[in-house]
């Protein structure tokens, strides 16, 4: 069963572009368990680490694709996870769009919508989750992520703020025998 | 038919979108989503706040990015084929850019001791900050009852049982379509 790294990486992210309702931040879990799990490509905390460069950088939430696809296999893995990530739910798209323009009455996409909004909800909590217990950042880093959900979840600041926040305060936390 | 109405007679052309879409891109930095309302609407006039709103509908109801599928969705509705791929094209470029720079950064740092406690407190926030985005938009929903039990089972299967996703939607989506079909019918 030898497909090779690039064979993978577009079986891999091929499936998941369509189980990812909301993108990306749904699919963590799943990434986790076939990149971690199943391949054994990095372990937990490389993962968690390469999730939060993904959320760092600008642009949609598909970029954890693109970085794993990086890690494992440099610029053409980046190339080939990102492509693999953004094409079938990209043609789906372009479907639904031709297919659309002879519908008027958009009741199916509202009933869609109804169905699938708490079921992405769910998945990016769990997503939340598996990034948290991925991390390993033990008993303080448990603190710092519900430090930075409390302030995502009052306010509507730019979230690379709370992220450096939580990010400083860990080294701090570190530095002073905490971590 | 009044999806995806432009608010312009001529369609823009190929160079426009993908400008429109660079800056998308570009300026995203912590989520596209208000920039591509703003650049969209605001700023090139594609459209409506109305037919705006009807597309990110859609969007949410397809799988992947929302403004990827509003990427590909706008650019075929104006260009065709070359419109959507232009869209999506512009959209990652800078994106992917900016990503490989800091991959770059993460290689050169990551075997140093302080940058591998930086990076597990950047990993502990990341989490904090999809827990936090997602609990606040669980609230603001405005839920059915129903839903609020799709949603915990969702966490909960693929969350906490670490369930395989695939057979958890295939489960989840049609028990889903009938309750929302059902809750539809009632309202």
């Amino acid at each position: 069963m030898e497909r090779g790294i690039f064979g993978q990486l577009v079986i891999t992210f091929g499936t998941i572009s369509l189980m990812a309702i909301g993108g990306a931040n749904a699919v963590v879990p799943e990434v986790h368990r076939q990149i971690v799990e199943i391949l054994g490509w990095m372990d937990a905390p490389t993962f968690a680490r390469l999730f939060a460069i993904a959320q760092t950088a600008p642009g949609p939430n598909v970029m954890l694709a693109s970085i794993v696809g990086w890690h494992v296999a440099g610029t053409s893995g980046l190339l080939v996870a990102t492509a693999a990530m953004l094409l079938p739910s990209s043609l789906l798209a372009l479907a639904c769009s031709r297919g659309l323009q002879r519908f008027s009455d958009n009741r199916i996409v509202r009933i869609v919508t109804l169905a699938l909004v708490p079921i992405a909800l769910g998945l990016m909590l769990a997503s939340g989750a598996v990034a948290m217990l991925a991390a390993d950042a033990g008993l303080f880093g448990f603190a710092i992520t519900a430090a930075t959900a409390a302030v995502t979840y009052r306010s509507k600041v730019n979230p690379l703020v709370p992220m450096a926040v939580g990010t400083a305060a860990y080294v701090a936390g570190w530095c002073v025998g905490l971590a | 038919m009044t999806t995806l109405e432009t608010a312009t007679d001529v369609p823009p052309s190929l160079p426009a979108l993908f400008t429109g879409f660079l800056k998308i891109g570009m300026m995203g930095f912590g989520g596209v989503g208000p920039v591509a309302r703003h650049i969209i609407v605001a700023e090139r006039n594609w459209l409506d706040d109305r037919a705006y709103a009807e597309l990110m509908g859609i969007c949410q109801a397809l799988p992947g990015a929302n403004t990827v599928n509003a990427a590909v969705m706008l650019g075929d509705r104006f260009r065709g084929t070359a419109g959507a791929l232009t869209c999506v094209f512009a959209l990652m470029a800078m994106p992917l850019l900016a990503l490989v720079a800091i991959a770059n950064v993460y290689d050169a740092v990551s075997d140093h001791p302080l940058a591998q406690v930086a990076l597990t407190g950047a990993a502990a926030s990341a989490a904090g900050l999809i827990l936090g985005t997602a609990a606040r938009l669980l609230t603001k929903a405005g839920l059915a009852r129903w839903a609020w039990l799709m949603a915990a089972a969702a966490f909960l299967a693929v969350g906490l049982l670490r369930l395989p996703m695939l057979p958890t939607l295939l489960v989840l989506v049609p028990l889903g379509l009938v309750a929302a079909s059902l809750g539809a019918r009632r309202i």
